[in-house]
């Protein structure tokens, strides 16, 4: 058997405006992908094509095997979907919804409840279970989506911005009930949030002008940051003067950047071309040099800024 | 089969759980009160029949009241998203359309039901026939279904559920208006020849309900109900694909 997901020039086009240009990715079991991109960028018309809402203007996916459009149904019972704000009827009780979402999964009876009640405790609702959704707060009405989306056990699980508009601690809460989930499925999400793909996510796709600019490991993403291995000097202001002659000597002006220091003294950011260590070079020289140094740190890259810098382009990489 | 019925169930206990169903049925019947009592002339008629009184206000009731059950079938989804889960879940279209049809036509079978101390009524004031009357509440029943195969059609175009409700009015009584005397006459005058106008005169909801209501349940005026309901239905899953994304 193939991947789980497999995806293939994917296309949508509303009217003159086209969402998602050729995107073509495959993913498979156990992994948990993060799909970033900014708004606009085409991550939730790729879901809504994906789990069966949007039919593709062009290319097709087979989730295990079913292709989305001509075996729809099939791929469905696969999936479990969490739409983007996760919308659901706010008169009904997280408890008859759930039951509705079992009974059209083709669980009944005594199977269903049993089955109701075992979700209701893994995403903690068993207090609210009989009160109108529309009463519940933001995070339980969240968690309610993520239980409808997990009810039948589902080995595709597609979540668009699962932790957005929550607070910090239901962020984690979220998180958390997503990685005890991820064995032995795929789980998609899509996120602003850097962090989440770094904390969550064991593969990264960054989509950009509805197409992909990136797919890599999140561990990668940081590589690929300009101030990767970058290294941050500390030091006084009159000192400054003479490290930063060093060192653009050494390396180059156009790579020792001079940065506004939040403390009474200046930082200075020494980068390299091809990112290589280059602290035990530096702290050597500074040691043999007698530079008076108030810190020295390697910096690991920085997520956002790689974010920027492939979206704002949203070349092809 | 299975998912429609658990969609249907969802759906009818949809109107149960909020206020809605109480406060319709309680305005429906008062309505009927009213208008069979007050308009109609119920006691002064002297006859035992509920036809005249009762059954011959229906069309216009339901003009007001059918599109005020059908305008939030979908408008409502789709405003509140609630139409990608549903369409996410593995369940047909054709499901969709229908669950939520039925729905809404036995809501309003069950309102039309509760008019039966009407029936009581005129049983114990004289002797109806009573063969009519029941030819009436079919009658009444498919006119109602086939005003809101219209009003959920409608609900399907917008998310905003006043624009639905008057646009559906407007159908309804559209298709009602064919029937009055003084619109045959107009169309007569502008219209050449009589079959054209007789075409028109065979869209109205008017022609089939009077003719079932006369207590003649004829294959055509049954065929035509089901007609409409039909098209509308068909023309309601097309709606709900071509706008679901908007």
């Amino acid at each position: 058997m193939g991947a789980m997901i497999e995806i293939e020039n994917l296309q949508k086009r509303f009217g003159a405006i086209t969402a998602v240009d050729g995107v073509s990715f495959t993913v498979e079991r156990g992994t948990v992908l993060g799909f970033l991109g900014p708004n606009g960028a085409g991550k939730s018309t790729t879901m809504k094509m994906l789990t069966g809402f949007l039919p593709p203007t062009g290319g097709t996916a087979r989730i295990g095997g079913h292709d989305i459009t001509t075996d729809s149904l099939a791929a469905k019972q696969l999936v479990g979907y969490l739409p983007e704000g996760a919308p659901l009827y706010p008169d009904m009780t997280p408890e008859g919804f759930l039951h509705f979402i079992a009974e059209i999964r083709g669980l009944s009876g005594a199977k269903a409840k049993a089955r109701v009640a075992e979700v209701a405790e893994k995403v903690s609702l068993q207090k609210v279970m009989r009160q109108p959704i529309e009463t519940l707060s933001k995070g339980f009405k969240r968690r309610v989506g993520l239980a409808q989306a997990i009810l039948h056990d589902p080995q595709v699980l597609v979540l668009d911005e699962p932790t957005d508009g929550l607070d910090p601690n239901q962020k984690k809460e979220v998180r958390a009930l997503i990685r005890s989930m991820q064995q032995d499925k795929v789980i998609i999400l899509s996120t602003h949030i850097l962090e989440e793909v770094e904390a969550l996510c064991s593969r990264v796709i960054i989509i950009a002008g509805g197409r992909i600019v990136i797919d890599c490991a999140p561990g990668e993403l940081a590589a690929k940051s300009r101030w990767h291995n970058a290294v941050r000097l500390e030091l006084a202001a009159s000192e400054a003067q003479r490290v930063r002659g060093v060192l653009a000597e050494q390396y180059g002006a156009e790579h020792v950047e001079t940065l506004a220091s939040e403390t009474s003294g200046t930082s200075l950011l020494v980068t390299t071309r091809d990112r290589r260590p280059i602290l035990a070079e530096i702290s050597q020289r500074a040691q043999k040099d007698q530079w008076k140094l108030d810190g020295l740190h390697v910096e690991h890259g920085r997520l956002d800024e790689v974010f920027h810098e492939l979206t704002r382009t949203g070349s092809r990489n | 089969m299975r998912n429609t019925i658990v969609l249907f169930k969802r759906e009818l206990a949809g109107y149960f759980a909020t206020p809605v169903a109480y406060v319709f049925i309680c305005i429906f019947l008062l309505l009927c009160g009213i208008l069979t009592f007050q308009m109609g002339g119920f006691f002064e008629a002297g006859q035992a029949t509920l036809g005249p009184a009762f059954f011959e206000f229906h069309p216009i009731l339901y003009i007001v009241l059918i599109p005020a059950i059908s305008m939030r079938l979908w408008a409502e989804e789709r405003k509140q998203g609630t139409i990608e889960l549903l369409m996410t879940l593995p369940v047909t279209l054709p499901q969709l359309v229908l669950s939520k049809f039925l729905a809404a036509w036995v809501f309003a079978g069950i309102a039309l039901g509760l008019t039966f101390p009407l029936w009581l009524t005129v049983n114990y004031l004289g002797d109806p026939d009573n063969g009519v009357i029941l030819a009436s509440y079919v009658a009444s029943w498919l006119m109602a279904g086939g005003y809101l195969a219209m009003g959920a059609c409608i609900s399907a175009l917008t998310k905003n559920q006043v624009i639905a409700f008057v646009l559906a009015v407007s159908l309804c009584l559209l298709f009602l208006i064919f029937g009055l005397p003084q619109v045959q006459e107009a169309l007569a005058s502008v219209l050449p020849g009589d079959t054209l106008v007789d075409a028109v005169k065979s869209f109205s909801f008017m022609t089939h309900f009077s003719s079932i209501a006369r207590g003649v349940i004829d294959l055509r005026d049954l065929v035509f109900f089901a007609s409409v309901i039909g098209v509308f239905l068909f023309l309601n899953a097309i709606v709900i694909e071509l706008k679901k994304a908007d």
